[in-house]
């Protein structure tokens, strides 16, 4: 047994050795339940013990707390070590609350009334550990105690350098739990003054206290930049001699230097002092300078605390992005690491060139490190470094080098670790997709993705790839050719078969012409896999098989039985069965002529961000660059018609893509004449228009996007609009009705609540010809919640009379929800975290009609909002739930609606974290049923 | 912000566990768990940082002993890595040349310690003199009382 320090417990001790010597789990477990017996007994029993004893037992239960086992007693006994006189009592009371006592504890009071009392103490030893307490385990209980006391302990001049330091880490943490206990005014810029402070150590505290409030409010705290600056040159200037224990192996103050480099990347660079940002700028270079030198020590420390504030530094210059030299110089610098033998530096250089290659200024330099970092990619012993760089790779590669990279990728990706395959697959389809200058080169990308690594590439990537050949027509029967030459493999994988079976449905009579593809080759070559896939693709592959029949009339006898055998005609699965029964039928039904009108090609798909792309951004939030590099290498230009088309499908991209949840033949009725009845309902989709609308009735709008605005003898105002998170589209499309030209036309926006709702309005042509329509382009951005909805007034001029047209925009707060699916479970534990009065909005409202639960719902679902089904026990109440998106803070919210069918009633309940959005939400909701 | 530290043998086994956030047991216990385990699968010569969950783990191996600090995204791995050998070396000055059984039978000493230097998962202190100097005033003020008790 090692000597015990201090005052050392000899029980303690014993029991220690006594566990140490177990020789197994069981033996352990047993002592330590006699153990715990034992304090249990002293606890409970008569005899009063004595605060060594306390102490001892405390101790004893907080070892075996760290042993893996819980407990639930001795807190009590604990909190009465607190208010002991010997300090090493009171010293393990404070270490068992803060390592066993949580914040929502029944003793919280007493433990708040000790720390008073120690706070007052004379002795700062006990001061410190009042504070510390506080700083590890600080509640919102612990802010409202404590909220006037400890600012004051921080700037006073009369506290001590140790205190302080606690005092400032103490504030820190109450402030993270309410944010309104830091006092304004004066306070803020005595706070910033401590980073003048002569203490080190306080400095090093304070600038952590001071990162924290310039997050919450920047420019309350703007003061805080220049002294940073001067603190941070004098520090970057200071020989290692100078700052004597806060040099670390001869690097002066790393950590005060990093915290202070971070500070200054809560703002953009000092532009409005010269002075200050000229400063900034000599640091930074000494910096650089100085990881030129030659090292001071061998010591591993040295170099890493050198390097940590190089890397910070670098950090800083990536954040300010304004400085083309310096970054630059970082690039070089950290090509430099990429061979250093540590192979933390190459995985920390890895990481930061990623953020360089998504500047303008040093996306060049960092491609000059492409081979190194492709072999990076293939060579580095551990995973996390590999990952580094293919991340890098990713973020380095644009027109010139995609080629390359993509290749090298796919190539690694055969022996590519597996936790990493499905990231590089998504990884690899977004760059041939954003790259592509010859589209037969993405199709070749994708269908190797496929073969290569088939298992990891999900969904979206092979919806990408069919939406991608269906809008190209140069590739089509590239495409065509590549999968059935594909699917000629003796085994392929099952994602193949899919992307086959599509392809082959709407373009097989592109290569049918080549009797090695003839129509019967094509079917039979399909058909040869049929048996070894899953019933998603079966139920595709029927599809694509009545398409053929459709394409090459020749092969409908064929086609017809595999219809009509019983593994499908009368499968066990009902999607299969149906599909080939309503198939079957049609192909003998049906004129060619029909066939043809019902399976048409597929028309174009919208135009729309990739939803990999998406897919990509979920997996690793935060990681994935956005493409600042935009300008220089754009995207497909996407027509704004083209993104309005695909209003409402965006959300639902990738689950609707290729309308496999419902079928062109499950959309049919089952009995009767199916075939009329199916195209009965085609061509009574198409004409429904809603152009009855003779005025501006906004409420319509609430459930949904699109649709006519206003209209009269004169002129037609439509409307299409798409939102995405706390931002919207909106096209207004103006039409004159009329013979005569519409001058003069000139619309303008009113609204009062500017500052939550931004909206702005692209200019227009002033004259409408005689039955044009012209668009015009609104965007909005929802910058917090709001009630006033933006009116729009229209003033034009007519056969020389003017007019004008006042309407209410589509606008309201609903447009900004995102749905959010939940279980049951969930949904109620948040209803009944939202039950405060200031949460809950409700209204109860008499149904504008006879209650129509089937209306109510198509409604509800575009609201925004998720319908939650199965929820609630009473199946006719409606249980919503969704995030109201605003720029300011996301707001979770959740709604029930119950009809009453006796009362002709509804009542209607909104919950959300904030007031105010319950009550929009509710208001919005009222009366609309 | 640190948002935990653990200290663990090679064979798993935790010897100490301080957490800066506010978690359930239950979750301390499978996140001390998982990581523990991820965390001994990994090969001497790889990188002392990985990408865990939603933190990014810093750990470094000094003899027996695991030193693993969870940070959060915008925190310095190399200062991290830094931050745990000060913490050795004042382990180590304090009980002169530390080993895992210091740590083990002085546990409520090694806490004491990590609270001069990390405060509410901050750094409070990086100058190892002032830390053993608030550390040696606190075992002063122990054996004061002690020897007034013994008179």
């Amino acid at each position: 047994m090692p000597a015990v320090r201090g005052d050392g417990m000899r029980g303690l001790a014993v029991f220690i050795s006594d566990i140490r010597n177990c020789k197994s789990k069981e033996a352990e477990i047993k002592r330590i339940n006699k153990e715990l017996a034992n304090i249990r007994s002293k606890f409970k029993g008569d005899k009063t013990l004595d605060g060594y004893q306390k102490k001892k037992y405390v101790c004893k239960l907080l070892f075996i707390f760290l042993l893996g086992h819980d407990i639930d007693f001795g807190h009590m006994e604990a909190v009465n070590l607190l208010s002991s006189n010997k300090y090493s009592e009171k010293q393990i009371g404070y270490l068992f609350i803060s390592v066993l006592v949580n914040t929502n504890s029944d003793l919280i009071k007493l433990i708040i009334q000790s720390i008073k009392n120690d706070l007052q103490s004379r002795n700062p030893i006990h001061v410190n550990l009042a504070l510390q307490c506080i700083a590890n385990i600080g509640s919102k209980d612990m802010a409202e105690a404590f909220g006037t006391e400890i600012p004051k302990l921080l700037v006073s001049g009369d506290t001590m350098d140790v205190v302080k330091q606690s005092a400032a880490l103490c504030l820190l943490r109450l402030f993270r739990k309410s944010p309104e206990i830091i006092p304004g005014g004066e306070w803020t810029s005595r706070i910033i003054h401590l980073l003048n402070d002569p203490h080190m150590g306080v400095v090093t505290a304070a600038t952590s206290l001071i990162d924290a409030l310039v997050k919450k409010n920047p420019d309350e705290y703007k003061g805080c930049v220049t002294l940073a600056v001067a603190r941070l040159s004098r520090i970057v200037t200071a020989s290692y001699t100078d700052l004597q224990d806060y040099t670390y192996y001869f690097v002066p103050a790393p950590w005060l230097s990093v915290k202070l480099l971070r500070l200054l990347q809560n703002y953009t660079p000092p532009s409005e002092e010269p002075g200050v940002r000229g400063r900034l700028s000599e640091c930074l270079e000494t910096i650089f300078n100085k990881a030129q030198e030659p090292p001071k020590s061998k010591k591993v420390q040295h170099s890493n605390a050198k390097n940590a504030v190089l890397f910070e530094a670098i950090s800083l210059i990536i954040h300010n992005d304004s400085e083309p030299n310096l970054l630059v110089r970082a690039c070089n610098q950290l090509g430099q690491f990429l061979s250093n033998r540590e192979t933390n530096l190459r995985y920390l250089a890895l990481e930061s060139m990623c953020h360089l290659a998504t500047s303008e200024f040093s996306h060049e330099a960092v491609k000059k490190h492409q081979e190194i970092v492709i072999l990076s990619m293939k060579m580095e012993k551990d995973v996390s470094v590999r990952q580094q760089a293919v991340d890098l790779l990713y973020a380095m590669c644009d027109k010139t080098n995609a080629e390359e990279i993509v290749q090298e990728m796919l190539a690694y990706l055969e022996t590519a670790d597996y936790s990493i395959r499905e990231e590089m697959v998504l990884k690899v389809a977004i760059l041939a997709e954003k790259y592509a200058t010859d589209f037969t080169w993405y199709v070749d990308v994708i269908l190797n993705l496929i073969r290569i690594a088939g298992d990891y590439v999900s969904e979206e990537v092979w919806y990408r790839v069919i939406q991608i050949v269906i809008n190209r027509d140069e590739v089509q029967a590239y495409a065509a050719k590549t999968v059935f030459e594909a699917l000629q493999a003796p085994t392929c994988h099952e994602n193949m078969v899919k992307v086959g079976g599509y392809i082959l449905g709407e373009f097989g009579n592109l290569i049918a012409g080549d009797t090695r593809s003839s129509p019967q080759v094509q079917f039979e070559l399909l058909h040869s896999k049929y048996h070894l896939c899953s019933v998603a693709t079966r139920a595709l592959l029927l599809s694509t098989y009545i398409k053929l029949v459709n394409l090459f009339p020749e092969i409908k006898n064929r086609v017809q039985e595999v219809f009509k055998a019983d593994s499908n005609l009368r499968s066990a699965d009902v999607e299969l069965q149906q599909r080939a029964s309503e198939y079957l039928q049609l192909s003998i039904v049906a004129s060619t002529d029909v066939l043809a009108t019902v399976l048409e090609e597929m028309p174009a798909f919208p135009e729309r961000e990739s939803s990999i792309l998406a897919v990509l951004k979920k997996k690793k939030p935060g990681r994935i660059p956005d493409d600042v590099r935009e300008s220089k290498s754009p995207l497909p230009t996407v027509a704004p018609t083209a993104i309005l088309n695909s209003t409402n499908n965006t959300n639902s991209s990738s689950a609707d893509l290729l309308g496999l949840s419902t079928p062109p033949g499950s959309a049919a009725p089952t009995t009767g004449n199916g075939l009329l009845d199916v195209l009965g309902d085609l061509y009574t989709s198409t004409k429904i228009s809603p152009s009855t609308v003779q005025q501006n009735n906004i409420k319509k709008f609430l459930f949904k996007n699109n649709g006519v605005l206003f209209e009269n003898e004169l002129i037609q105002i439509g409307v299409k609009s798409e939102f995405r998170q706390n931002l919207g589209r909106i096209g207004l499309f103006y039409g004159n009705k009329t013979q005569f030209p519409i001058q003069n036309v000139h619309p303008e926006l009113h609204w009062t609540d500017l500052h939550k709702l931004n909206v702005q309005m692209k200019p227009m042509e002033p004259i409408l010809e005689a039955g044009a329509q012209i668009q015009q382009m609104l965007t909005a951005e929802c910058i917090e919640d709001f009630t006033d909805v933006p009116s729009m007034s229209v003033s034009f001029i007519y056969n020389n009379v003017p007019q004008k047209i006042t309407m209410k925009l589509p606008l309201t707060l609903n447009k900004f929800f995102e749905p959010t699916e939940m279980n049951g479970e969930s949904f109620f534990a948040r209803w009944k975290n939202l039950g405060g009065e200031q949460q809950r909005a409700q209204k109860i409202f008499k149904a504008q009609g006879p209650i129509d639960l089937t209306g109510t719902r198509t409604k509800l679902a575009g609201f925004g909002m998720q319908l939650l089904d199965g929820i609630d026990p009473n199946p006719d109440n409606f249980v919503c739930a969704g995030i109201v998106h605003t720029k300011m803070q996301q707001v979770g919210c959740l709604m029930r609606l119950e009809p009453n069918k006796q009362a002709q009633m509804y009542r209607l309940t909104i919950r959300s974290s904030k007031e105010s959005v319950s009550q929009e939400i509710c208001n919005l909701l009222a009366d609309q049923f | 912000m640190m948002q935990f530290m653990l200290l663990f043998s090679r064979q798993g086994k935790l010897r100490l566990q301080k957490w800066y956030v506010a978690h359930p047991d239950k979750l301390k216990k499978k996140i001390t768990r998982e990581l523990i385990t991820t965390v001994l699968a990994r090969k001497p010569k790889m990188c002392s940082f990985l990408e865990w969950k939603d933190v990014k783990v810093v750990y470094k191996r000094y003899a027996s002993l695991y030193f693993c600090c969870a940070m959060e995204q915008e925190d310095n791995e190399l200062l991290t890595l830094e931050l745990i050998h000060r913490y050795v070396e004042l382990l180590d000055k304090y009980f002169g040349s530390v080993c895992e059984l210091d740590i083990i039978f002085n546990f409520e000493k090694a806490y004491f310690i990590l609270d001069e230097l990390v405060l509410g998962g901050e750094l409070q202190e990086t100058s190892k003199k002032n830390v053993l100097k608030a550390i040696a005033a606190q075992d002063l003020l122990q054996e004061d009382l002690n020897d007034g008790l013994l008179h």
